[in-house]
Formats: C-alpha cells, sequence, structure tokens
C-alpha cells in the first residue's frame, strides 16, 4: 500500500497558491492552462528548459528511472530553486494515469525528490480521470473536464492543421501565429463558459479548419514523417531535443498522432481489461461511458476535415482494428498496442518514414516499439522506421545522424518512385 | 565536370578521397585527426589545392559521425555516412548482399538485396574500433600486435558482447586470472562479432556476397576471420575499403562546384566562434592551484623510512585491475619502499620482480607478515604463499584509518571500479560499487588519453588551467564516448575536454554510484584514494563538486597495499609464510586453460602452475574443482526451489497434443499451475530446457532489443529449444496481472513479464510451423478464469469442456497454492535452523526467474559457500504484512521485496541481511531498489544491490558479498565492544 501520509493541498491554499505543472504539448497546454485560470486555481505551466532542469532531475531521481521522470521533476525543481516562487506558497501538480508502468510512480518519486531538496512542504496535485489521490482544495469538477477535454480536441486539431500547412505556408510564420490567435482566443472563451455546448464546439472546429484553409500554400517535394513513442518524449521539445523542428528545418512534414487517442486508449483499457477477465458491469459501465463521450469529440475533429486536402487523424476505432491482429488489445502498460497502431497507421496514410522516440531503456516500448518492427515491416515493405533513444547522456549528435540515415533512405526511396512513374509514361 | 571530393569526419579518423568524372580515385588519404577536424580539413585541402594545381573548383560534401556539425557551419552538404557506403558499394561491388562496416564508434549492416535495409548501432552498443583500442591498451599492446597474438589462440572465452564496458569487465578478471594472452586476444574480436550480429542483424541472416569495410576489418585479418567463421561465410575486403565512405559522399554531391581555398579560409573563420555548455574553471589562476598543492602536499605517513632495529617488515600487495602496488612497511608502519606499476595483463611477473627488489635491497630483512588484496589476490596469494587474503574495501579502510582515525566516508577511483564506504562507529556500514555498467572511469581517462595522444598524467594537467571546462554530464562511459564527441564538433579544446572528462567522472562517481542527493551527506572527513585521485584534476573537481575539502594521502595510489601490509602487521603470528629469496629464483608460472567437466555449467577453468608444484585455479563458478572433499550441506533455498521445480517433468497425455513450457520469465513460478492444467487435461508437457549459453546462443538472433534485460532475451532461446524438440503446440500467454497477494496497491506484472510473448510471437520464425498460445490470460480473476480460458482453448482445440476446464484449473490453483506453501515452510525452516546455529542469514531478493543458473552465475552457491544461510524474498511469505510504502506499490513481485526488505529492517538481528539482485536494464528497479534501500536504511540495516547480466564474471560480485560479510563481522564486534563498555 501506497503510504497516504502526504502534503495535502487543502482549500485554504487554493487562493493564494500557484500550482505549478510540467509542460508536454505547448499549444495544448497554454489553454489547458488558461482553463484552470478561470476556474480559480493559478496554474502555471512551466517553460523553463535550461540545463538547471537536466541537473536537478539527475541529482534528485534516480538515473536509471525514465528519462520523462528525470525531466519532470528536475524541472520543477529547478524552478521551485530558481526564486521566482515562493516555495511557500507553491504547489506542484502531475498526471497520474496508473497502470503497470513506472509512470504511475513518477508522483511519488517527485515527493521524494522533493523531501531530498529540502521542499518537503510542498504540496503535490494528481491529476487524473479516476481521481485517484483526494485534495479537499483542488477538484476536477465535471464541467473542467469537458473544457479540458474540448481544449485537447481543439489542440490535437490545431497541431494536424499547423503540421500540415507550415511546410507549404509562403508567408513564413503566418501559420504559428493563427495557432497562436486561436488558443488565446480559446481561453478566453473557456474563461466565459461560451465553448460548451456541441453545437459551438462544432462551429468552431470547422472555423478552424476554414481559417487554415485561408493561409496561402505552396506546393513543395517534402519527405513525410511520423513521430512515434513514449508519450511524454514522443512529445516535448525538451525530452526529443526539438524533434519536430530539427525535422522541419530538413524538409519534413511532419505528422504527430493526437494526444485523444491517447486518452481514448487509456479510457478503453478498462473495457478491454473486464472482456479479457471478467470484471465489473459497474467498470465497463464507466469506461464505455467515457469512451462515447470521447468519441463525440473525436468526430468533432474528424468531420469538418471530410474531403479536404488535409489528411484527418485516425479514429480510435480504426486504430484497435489496425492493431488487432498483430497483438490483440490486452498490452495496455505504457503505449502499449496504441504506439503499434500509430505506426501501422501512419504507414497507411503515406507516412511510411517514422521516428519512434523513446526514453532509454523504456520497458513498453522493446515490447510495442522495437518489438514490433519486423512485423510492420511484413505489412508494409516501404516502412523505413529509426527508434531513437532519449536520456541525459545521448547526445544530439548521435539521434540526429540516425534519424538523417532515415531521412537519406526516405530520399532514395521517393526519388524511385519519380522514376517509375516517369518510365510508366 | 569537376573534380569530386568526398571527405569523411569519423570519431577518429578524417578519410578523404577525390574522383574524377570516371569514379577514379585519383587522389586518398587516410589520418587519425586527434579532434582537431578543422586544422586537419584544411590542411588536407591545401594538400589537394597543390596536387591539382590545374583545378580551381571542385565539388565537395562531408560525411562521418563527427562531420554533421562541421558540414553545417561551413555550409556544405552532409551525406550519411551509411548512406554514402551504400551508394559506393552499389557502384563499385554491385553483386554486394550484406555489407558490414565498423568504425571508430560506429558498427552498421547493410543489407542490398531481398529488400534493402541499413542498421546502426544504438547509441548504447558503444563502440567497436575504440573498444578494440581500450582493450589493446589494458592488455599493452597496439591493435596490431593485438591481433598478431590472435592468430596463435588455442580456446576462446566468453566475453560479454553487448556493450564494450561489460566486455571489459570479463576480460579483466581474465587478465588477473593468468589467462592467456593470445586467447584473450581473440576472445576480444569474437565478442566484436558477436556484437555486431546480435546487435545489429536481429533476426536477419546475413548470407551471400558478404563486404567487410572499415578501419578494423581493413587492419585487423583476425578480426575478418571472425567474422568469416561466425557467419560461416568468406567475406571480402575490397581494395580501399577505408574509402567507401568518402567515395559515395564524393559520388553523391551535387552542389556547385567551390573554389576550395576561399572554402579553407572560410572553415579557418567559422569554426573559431562555437560554443558549447561550459563548466566553471578547476583554478582561476596558478596561484590558487599553488595553495591548493600545498594543501594537499602534507604528507603523513613516511614513505622513504628505514627499517627498525630488528629488521621486522610487513608486505601488503594490492594486485588491481590494471595496475599492482605493493607496499613493505617496518615495525612503526612507515612505508619503507612501495611500487604502483601497471599490471601489463600479469601481475604474477610484477609482484616477482617487486619481492626481489625486497630481498636485494635489504638482505637482512625479516618478514614478519604479508598478505594480497584486490582483484589478483587470489593468485598473488597462492603464487607467493601471502599469509593473509584480505578484501579490498577491508584494506582500504585499515589505511585510511591511519590518516584520518575519525575518517567518516572513503571514496576510491581506481582503474576499473569506483569504491566507496561509508563508516559509523568504527564500522563499515554501506558500501558502494559501481555497476559494470559505469566502471571503468579511471582506465577510460587513459584509454582517452592515449586516442589523443597524450598519457594520463599530462592529459589530466592539460585540464587544470582549461577555461571553460566542457559539461559531459554523468553516464557510462560509453555514452561519455559520444559526449566528446559533440563537443569536439563544438569546438572544445583539448584542455576544456580533458577537465570536462575530470570532472565528469566526479560526477559518475558521486551521483551514479552512491547517488547522493546533497552532497553534504557524504560525511565531515572524507579520504579520498586510488590512482585516479593522484591527478589534481580530478581532485579538485571533486572537492568543487562537494564543496569542501577532502584528505588525499600522499600515498593515494598505494592504500589499498598499505592497508593490507596494516592488516597483515595486525594479524601477524610473527613469521611469515611468504616466498623467500631461493624460492623466488626457482620460481616458475604456467598457465594452462582447461574446460571444467564437474557439472552442466562447464566452466571455463585457467590452471596456474608454480615452480614448487602448487596449483591455483580460476574460472570456476562453484567449489567443486578447488576443493576435494566438502559435503557440508549448505541451505540454499535457490537450490531447494530449482530442486522443487525440476519434479515437474515432461509428461505424456491421452490427447496426444504435446504442450510446450518456457522455462522462462513468470514461467518459473507459474510452472506447478500450468503444468498441472495441461496434465489434468490430458495434454503431453514439454519443458523447455535448463538454460545455458549455447541455449541463449540458439535464440539470440531474433531478439529485437537489445537493451531488454537478460531473462528477458533469454525466452528466444527456451522457444527455440522446444521448437527443435519437436512440440506441437507453445502456451506461453501474456499476463497483465499476477496473483494478487494483497501486499500492494495493484498486482501486475511488469511490462516485459506481461507482454513478452507478443515479442515471441512476432520476431521468432520457428513459431509459424506449429500453434503459439499467447492470449492474455488473467488468473488472478478466479472466478473468471475458466470460463474466460474454455473460450480461448476452444479456439486451438477440439472438445474443451468447461467442466474439465474447471476441474483442471482448480487443481492448478491448488498446485500452486501448495507449491508456495513448501517454500514459505523451508524458509521458516531455514531460518529457525540458522538462529539455532547462530549463522548469518542473506535474504536473496530478486524476481522468481533469478533462480535461473545462467541469471544468478551462481551467486547464490558463493553466499552459502560463504556459511550463510540463503533465503529467497518469497521464503519469507508468512512474515509478509501489508504496510505503506513511499512509492507505488503495484507489481506483485515487487511488492514481496518490500515486505522482505520490511522483514529485514525490523528483526533487529545483526545475522539477518539483505541482498538485492537486479536484472540490467531492469526499468522497474529503478524503483524498487531506492524504496528497498530506504527501508533498509531505516533500522541502519547495509543495502547490497549486485546488478547481473550475460556476464559471467563474479569478481565484483565477490568483493561486494565479501564486504559485506566482513562489514557484518565487524558491525558485531563494535556492537559487543559496545555493550561492555
Amino acid at each position: 500500500m501506497i503510504d497516504q501520509n502526504r502534503v495535502e493541498f487543502t482549500r485554504e491554499m487554493r487562493d493564494s497558491y500557484t500550482i505549478l505543472a510540467p509542460n508536454m504539448l505547448e499549444v495544448h497546454f497554454s489553454m489547458i492552462e488558461n482553463l484552470f485560470k478561470s476556474s480559480g486555481y493559478n496554474v502555471v505551466v512551466l517553460r523553463n528548459t535550461d540545463q538547471s532542469v537536466i541537473e536537478e532531475g539527475l541529482k534528485y531521481v534516480h538515473n536509471d528511472t525514465c528519462y520523462p521522470a528525470l525531466l519532470t521533476i528536475g524541472q520543477m525543481i529547478s524552478a521551485l530553486k530558481s526564486g521566482k516562487y515562493d516555495v511557500n506558497k507553491t504547489a506542484l501538480m502531475m498526471t497520474q494515469t496508473g497502470g503497470g508502468c513506472r509512470a504511475s510512480n513518477y508522483i511519488h518519486l517527485l515527493r521524494k525528490a522533493l523531501k531530498n531538496a529540502g521542499l518537503g512542504q510542498v504540496p503535490v496535485i494528481s491529476l487524473s480521470i479516476g481521481g485517484m489521490e483526494k485534495n479537499s482544495g483542488f477538484k476536477l469538477t465535471f464541467v473542467m473536464m469537458v473544457k479540458a477535454l474540448a481544449a485537447l480536441a481543439y489542440g490535437d486539431l490545431l497541431t494536424f492543421l499547423k503540421n500540415q500547412t507550415k511546410p507549404y505556408e509562403v508567408t513564413k510564420g503566418e501559420t504559428d501565429l493563427l495557432v497562436r490567435k486561436w488558443t488565446d482566443f480559446f481561453s478566453d472563451e473557456f474563461a466565459r463558459n461560451r465553448t460548451l455546448s456541441p453545437f459551438a464546439i462544432k462551429r468552431y472546429m470547422k472555423r478552424i479548419v476554414d481559417s487554415f484553409k485561408e493561409i496561402k500554400t505552396e506546393k513543395r517535394e517534402k519527405v513525410k514523417v511520423g513521430i512515434v513513442g513514449e508519450i511524454y518524449v514522443k512529445y516535448s521539445p525538451l525530452a526529443n531535443n526539438n524533434l519536430e523542428e530539427f525535422l522541419f528545418e530538413q524538409d519534413c512534414e511532419v505528422n504527430v498522432p493526437g494526444i485523444m487517442g491517447f486518452m481514448m486508449h487509456v479510457v478503453g483499457n478498462g473495457l478491454d481489461d473486464v472482456e479479457l477477465y471478467g470484471g465489473s458491469l459497474l467498470n465497463k459501465l464507466k469506461a464505455k461511458f467515457g469512451l462515447r463521450l470521447m468519441s463525440k469529440y473525436e468526430n468533432y475533429i474528424n468531420t469538418p476535415l471530410k474531403n479536404t486536402k488535409y489528411t484527418p487523424p485516425a479514429s480510435y476505432r480504426h486504430l484497435r482494428d489496425l492493431v488487432e491482429p498483430i497483438m490483440g488489445h490486452g498490452c495496455k502498460m505504457g503505449e502499449g498496442w496504441l504506439l503499434t497502431a500509430e505506426m501501422m497507421e501512419l504507414c497507411e496514410s503515406g507516412y511510411t518514414n517514422i521516428v519512434c522516440a523513446q526514453p532509454f531503456g523504456c520497458l513498453p516500448n522493446h515490447i510495442v516499439g522495437k518489438g514490433m518492427m519486423r512485423i510492420i515491416r511484413e505489412y508494409y515493405p516501404d516502412s523505413n522506421i529509426v527508434a531513437v533513444d532519449y536520456d541525459p547522456g545521448a547526445t544530439k549528435v548521435n539521434q540526429e545522424n540516425r534519424i538523417k540515415l532515415m531521412l537519406s533512405v526516405a530520399r532514395e526511396q521517393s526519388t524511385k518512385e519519380k522514376d517509375a512513374v516517369l518510365t510508366a509514361k | 565536370m569537376s573534380l569530386r571530393i568526398g571527405l569523411d569526419v569519423g570519431s577518429t579518423t578524417l578519410k578523404c578521397v577525390v574522383l574524377d568524372d570516371n569514379n577514379n580515385i585519383i587522389y586518398a588519404n587516410y589520418e587519425r585527426h586527434f579532434s582537431k577536424i578543422s586544422e586537419k580539413s584544411c590542411e588536407l585541402l591545401s594538400v589537394i589545392s597543390e596536387k591539382f594545381p590545374k583545378e580551381k573548383n571542385f565539388r565537395l560534401a562531408v560525411s562521418g559521425s563527427a562531420g554533421m556539425g562541421f558540414a553545417e557551419d561551413v555550409g556544405l552538404s552532409f551525406i550519411q555516412e551509411v548512406f554514402a557506403t551504400k551508394i559506393a558499394v552499389s557502384t563499385y561491388i554491385p553483386d554486394t548482399d550484406v555489407v558490414i562496416e565498423l568504425g571508430g564508434e560506429d558498427a552498421k549492416i547493410l543489407f542490398l538485396t531481398g529488400g534493402t535495409e541499413v542498421r546502426m548501432n544504438g547509441s548504447c552498443a558503444g563502440g567497436t574500433g575504440a573498444f578494440i583500442d581500450q582493450m589493446a591498451t589494458l592488455l599493452n599492446l597496439t591493435t596490431e600486435e593485438l591481433n598478431e597474438k590472435a592468430k596463435d589462440h588455442t580456446k576462446i572465452y566468453n566475453i560479454a558482447s553487448r556493450c564494450g564496458v561489460f566486455a571489459k569487465s570479463d576480460v579483466q578478471p581474465l587478465i588477473n586470472q593468468g589467462a592467456k594472452r593470445e586467447d584473450i586476444c581473440k576472445s576480444i574480436l569474437n565478442a566484436v562479432v558477436s556484437q555486431t550480429i546480435s546487435g545489429l542483424a536481429q533476426g536477419r541472416d546475413i548470407e551471400g556476397k558478404v563486404v567487410y569495410l572499415g578501419g578494423p576489418l581493413t587492419f585487423l585479418s583476425e578480426l575478418r576471420e571472425s567474422f568469416d567463421y561466425m557467419l560461416s561465410n568468406k567475406g571480402i575486403c575490397p581494395e580501399n575499403s577505408l574509402y567507401f565512405v568518402a567515395i559515395g559522399t564524393a559520388q553523391s554531391c551535387n552542389d556547385r562546384p567551390i573554389d576550395i581555398l576561399e572554402l579553407r579560409d572560410k572553415i579557418t573563420n567559422t569554426t573559431k566562434n562555437r560554443t558549447y555548455n561550459a563548466l566553471p574553471p578547476l583554478f582561476e589562476n596558478k596561484k590558487q592551484y599553488a595553495e591548493f598543492r600545498q594543501r594537499h602536499d602534507k604528507a603523513v605517513i613516511g614513505t622513504n623510512a628505514a627499517l627498525t632495529g630488528s629488521k621486522g617488515a610487513y608486505i601488503g600487495i594490492d594486485a588491481g585491475s590494471t595496475t599492482i602496488k605493493a607496499a613493505l612497511i617496518n615495525e612503526n608502519e612507515d612505508i619503507v619502499y612501495s611500487i604502483y606499476r601497471p599490471n601489463s595483463g600479469n601481475p604474477v611477473p610484477i609482484v616477482k620482480e617487486f619481492l626481489y627488489e625486497v630481498y636485494q635491497r635489504y638482505p637482512d630483512i625479516k618478514i614478519l607478515g604479508s598478505a594480497a588484496t584486490g582483484y589478483g589476490e587470489e593468485i598473488i596469494k597462492n603464487a607467493f604463499r601471502c599469509d593473509f587474503g584480505i578484501v579490498e574495501t577491508i584494506a582500504h579502510y585499515t589505511a585510511a584509518k591511519k590518516y584520518s582515525p575519525e575518517v567518516d566516508f572513503i571514496i576510491d577511483i581506481g582503474g576499473q571500479d569506483i569504491k566507496c564506504f561509508k563508516i559509523s562507529d568504527g564500522a563499515i556500514d554501506n558500501i558502494f560499487l559501481n555497476e559494470a555498467c559505469s566502471s571503468g572511469c579511471g582506465s577510460f581517462l587513459q584509454s582517452f588519453a592515449g586516442a589523443l595522444g597524450y598519457n594520463i598524467a599530462d592529459f589530466a594537467t592539460l585540464g587544470l588551467y582549461g577555461e571553460r571546462p566542457v559539461d559531459l554530464g554523468s553516464r557510462c562511459t560509453v555514452f561519455m564516448n559520444s559526449s566528446v564527441k559533440q563537443a569536439q564538433k563544438d569546438g572544445a579544446s583539448i584542455e576544456n575536454i580533458s577537465a570536462g572528462l575530470s570532472i565528469s567522472i566526479v560526477k559518475n562517481a558521486l551521483y551514479k554510484v552512491i547517488r547522493v542527493s546533497d552532497a553534504k551527506e557524504l560525511g565531515r572527513n572524507i579520504v579520498v584514494q586510488g590512482g585516479t585521485f593522484l591527478n589534481d584534476a580530478v581532485l579538485r573537481a571533486f572537492e568543487q563538486e562537494i564543496g569542501h575539502n577532502v584528505i588525499r594521502p600522499a600515498i593515494s595510489g598505494v592504500m589499498g597495499a598499505y592497508g593490507a601490509a596494516l592488516y597483515a602487521k595486525q594479524l601477524s603470528k610473527g613469521a611469515s609464510t611468504l616466498i623467500g629469496k631461493e624460492g623466488l629464483e626457482n620460481f616458475s608460472h604456467k598457465v594452462n586453460a582447461i574446460t571444467c567437466n564437474g557439472c552442466t555449467n562447464r566452466c571455463k577453468l585457467t590452471v596456474n602452475t608454480f615452480g614448487d608444484g602448487s596449483k591455483y585455479i580460476a574460472g570456476n563458478q562453484c567449489e567443486k574443482p578447488v576443493q576435494k572433499n566438502k559435503n557440508e550441506e549448505r541451505l540454499n533455498m535457490y537450490e531447494y526451489k530449482r530442486a522443487l521445480l525440476s519434479e515437474y517433468k515432461d509428461t505424456e497425455g491421452s490427447r496426444g497434443i504435446t504442450v510446450g513450457l518456457p522455462m522462462a520469465l513468470n514461467m518459473y513460478e507459474m510452472l506447478p499451475f500450468w503444468h498441472t492444467f495441461f496434465t489434468k487435461m490430458g495434454f503431453s508437457v514439454m519443458l523447455s530446457g535448463e538454460s545455458n549459453r549455447k541455449l541463449y546462443l540458439k535464440g539470440q538472433h531474433s531478439i529485437p532489443s537489445d537493451t531488454v534485460c537478460y531473462p528477458a532475451k533469454l525466452v528466444h532461446g527456451h522457444i527455440a529449444n522446444l521448437c527443435e524438440r519437436g512440440a506441437d503446440v507453445i502456451f506461453y500467454p501474456c499476463m497483465t496481472y499476477n496473483f494478487d497477494e494483497g501486499l500492494g496497491d495493484n498486482h501486475y506484472n511488469c511490462p516485459v513479464v506481461a507482454y513478452y510473448p507478443l515479442v515471441i510471437a512476432r520476431n521468432m520464425k520457428e513459431i509459424s510451423s506449429r500453434t503459439f498460445i499467447n492470449d492474455y490470460i488473467g488468473i488472478d480473476q478466479k472466478k473468471y478464469f475458466p470460463k474466460k480460458f474454455t473460450q480461448i482453448l476452444s479456439k486451438y482445440f477440439d472438445d474443451i469442456s468447461y467442466k474439465d476446464v474447471k476441474n483442471a484449473s482448480d487443481a492448478a490453483y491448488r498446485e500452486y497454492y501448495s507449491y508456495i506453501k513448501k517454500i514459505e515452510d523451508k524458509g521458516e525452516q531455514y531460518l529457525a535452523l540458522a538462529k539455532e546455529k547462530g549463522l548469518p542469514v542473506i535474504i536473496l531478493c530478486g524476481r522468481p526467474y533469478h533462480i535461473d543458473r545462467e541469471i544468478d552465475h551462481g551467486i547464490d552457491k558463493f553466499i552459502t559457500e560463504a556459511g550463510a544461510v540463503l533465503i529467497s524474498e518469497d521464503g519469507l511469505g508468512k512474515r509478509f504484512q501489508p504496510f505503506p510504502t513511499k512509492v507505488l506499490n503495484q507489481w506483485t513481485y515487487h511488492a514481496r521485496l518490500y515486505c522482505a526488505a520490511k522483514f529485514v529492517s525490523d528483526s533487529g538481528d545483526p545475522d539477518i541481511n539483505l541482498v538485492q539482485l537486479v536484472s540490467f536494464g531492469c526499468g522497474v528497479d529503478a524503483v524498487t531498489t531506492d524504496e528497498v534501500r530506504s527501508i533498509l536504511w531505516k533500522n541502519k540495516k547495509i543495502y547490497t544491490q549486485i546488478k547481473i547480466d550475460e556476464i559471467t564474471n563474479l569478481g565484483a560480485v565477490k568483493i561486494r558479498l565479501r564486504s559485506l560479510f566482513a562489514a557484518i563481522e565487524q558491525k558485531k564486534q563494535s556492537d559487543k565492544a559496545g555493550e561492555n563498555e
């Protein structure tokens, strides 16, 4: 049993405390940050990325622990030590997914680290859908949850469109500006509780898509690259050494499957567990309800993309079907079957060049990442996947060199295809 | 068209070719760049321009691991090196099937036919060329000499093939045991081959026309021979095999021609202004350094004393991993004479020389006692008949106490390892040794100095005045190699690289080995020692990092030997058995390698025979070959569990279908369950054979992830074994959940145990020709299990009825619980026996599969041979109580660890201690080890962790365990002394 003896985030703290949270996806988290603010919590998403983040992480976290733990904890301790925040008026927030991976332990490792750093008084709030830990001063209300879900959905759509527009924009910087405009807009809307109705959401989604269509683009030769991996390393530029930016500079169009799929994967696991091993009907119903709610949001994203030039994100249902013959759906720790499914889906929709980004020594990845590359190559002979390990000791030069090898193969492949087309003509 | 230049900037060398329009090589050059990449490239460009005075403009492209940043900075195209190789090979040797290319630090395989694939080693697999260099340095040979020696080998030892550092810790004991250098040389080359194949081929066969490229394969004929042998193929090493990357680079260059002299000037200008993460300098100025020297130069112990009137003296010999230290002390405990020499691969002649010198210098000396310590303790003790052997940790403590009686922390960084211990109340109460993964720090500095063309002392001194030391992080040495590469790219000077290396060694020790979070917690009186601290840069870095001053004894390098001599003096009975002058003159030493046939382990033994006919045998995993009749019963629960499991044998069933069960990972605990179940259902059951190296190699080629733990890698071998023996069905289910024993917050299996069957299903070709059952099964839900399992089995077999499954599963559950109970009863019995006889108890904690002999490498036997009672963590089952932990306690096997630790911690019995086995690469144990440690520390118990992997070297493990036993002994004595006061 886990020691329940922890510093609670109390009601009194709610008004006077600043709550620091680690960053992962800038677009999504900036909206969530404002959403929390408008709900009465002074949440600040951390954007410190200097060397001290890694140093504090190495110092206070067991060095063999996965890189995401090391970075997020390092980032928070570095912030607390920076002098920018009153350590007696600051709390921390961390997500907790539960499940058989090490990641469920991050929050406890954080508390340990705080204690060792002499910051034991700082309360840590666990953020989880199931409400794994309770704090009297913090409650994730249903309204907040729905807003958060909307924020994630907007974030996913914006990211998708951004990735498919930015490489081709005629006026440099226009796409980023538009994304910024939308995140500011939604932050504002959330504060006014205006974006909750399905009708409103659908309308906004449509408007987003239309606004991207407005951006003037031109045809350019790009290598299409997908990014999959352990969730934090996949998304966080701090962890993956600005992978997206690097690929962008290397003349690539990037496709990073959204966070909606991951959320549905987590919720759907509950359902699969009951299917596979038996269990309570209540759990089954809860999971079903969650999934149904989320698939609505999934539709909100996909509908306006239909019959446009944009490649829409894959639906949870489709990902499930794709991966079924390879591993079923019982493999759920970490990213579980979702990671394999995403690789397959990327291959299917033309992103055959894939970077699989993972923390060094990531356990689920032995199975669903590296362990499945062989079979994926059988299914999709054109697939060109490179697995890249990230940790504090791995150097950028090594990582980039391997990615460049993948890109060279990709370019050669596309030249060959073009030649083939020419000869055919 | 203009001429094309391909520039291949590798980690250690610079290769360059000039091609004409017909792809003819009209100029080629190969040289070491000593990390002066821009200078060397400029020189090259000048040379080329002189060679081809008529040409002004060339097309030029860059490749190679160190060339990327360089190309970016000066605006040249960069061609990825593996890709370049591919281009060149398809032009020059178009019928090639596979290319194997080894470079300074990279290994690559290119499959060109039957689905093109290019593979490169991951960042963990370490270097190959650099690895051979490092090994050669260790043996005091050049790589060419290493190659020559390898030709005369007679046998091959197993050397871990995963990463360079591991291999090194295998080579070291071979050297110390006296294995023939010819054999070691060949074994090193073989390890490289095995590493390349297992790491890169990953299931794909290397067949057809194989081409060898790159420096090591060009220069080392024996390496090619090893590849040929392993691949059963005859590969070719083409002309210009060094230049293929450079050639392909030149070929792929599509840039417009440029004036190379202009380019030269551009390189000179742009490479000046690069930057990297810098740390504060070690010393601000010379004055600061002078003060530092003065403080440390205070000698406390005489180092050049005379013998006392009675001429009585004591000798201590410390045969370390790379150096031999010996000290002769007089009766006042002052050093009369000492040496510190590299062991050059064989410690025996050096010690002989030392003793000879002693007898020469002091003809009337009376040796009253002698002791040996260090890796080579046994061989030295046997060869020269030393009176005592002493574990090195105690030797160091004994010496340190002499300098600082109040010493509470000692850190020793030697050539190969880091040893630290905390002392409280006069006894060592915690020992930290580096794991195989980060070892080799001192010798790393040495190899690195060598690679850059310096000796280690000069190299380290350079760092003293580095103004902006490079931040290299704190990771294992293989990673450091690539960090250095990056630093070179960023234009760090040699001074700043040197300083950075010294700092990272210190950080490694503090944050990787000891894992301090606050350097203040180390202690107040810190003594540092070991050869590596002789470098002022390392010492200074250490003081800077922990924030206060420490004591470095003037004899820092020979502390182990001095401690051994003091120990000999303490225990001396007035006369020594040490070999005399005459004995030395007739001394001889012969080495023979044989294979032991005592048991299935088939250990490779080295038999040392000395002049007086006495023998010393090394390489054995058990005492069988060395001790003749010792039939005393050992209380070893690992042995008991193995015996219990061996009662489940292959069976014949009425259905005529054989179900194969792989004896790996969780099957070690689930066997009673599944065996009973399938037998009851009328299936024949077949178990895979016992794990051993050979079985492992059978499945090695299909392992997709080379960083997964060794127990998981072994699964491949077990499956191959079942296929070979013709099992109709292989049953290896995915199990997300384990039994719920009510000890934790959840009852998961770790991700690898839970889902490894998926890896087997998708990576082993063998299973496609038979039924492989890897469905998800939940045995924790006893209520639902029969129903769910009926559904699953019905997919594969006819006439499976719910009733039969229900009956069989009831029997299976019963059998499982009775198996668990037997273990728990045995644990209680052993605890009682130990108490009755006053024997020390070691709770050897791990996972159920750690009882596999191939995984624990006989550590259990070593513990019981030391006289302790060994109980596995599950043997304490009856004592387990759920209790609050500081981490989420969600894995069944791991919950047992915490409970076992709690039991030991609360026992209050100094005789009950815990040792935790950790498989290398086990991510889950990064969480559990800290928790187990903190549970033990709560009641001042010693925490001992042993990391295990493929390696079969028990040297470091033995030191750790012996230190533990010595510490327990000391602690008991000091407790007793405390009571008497």
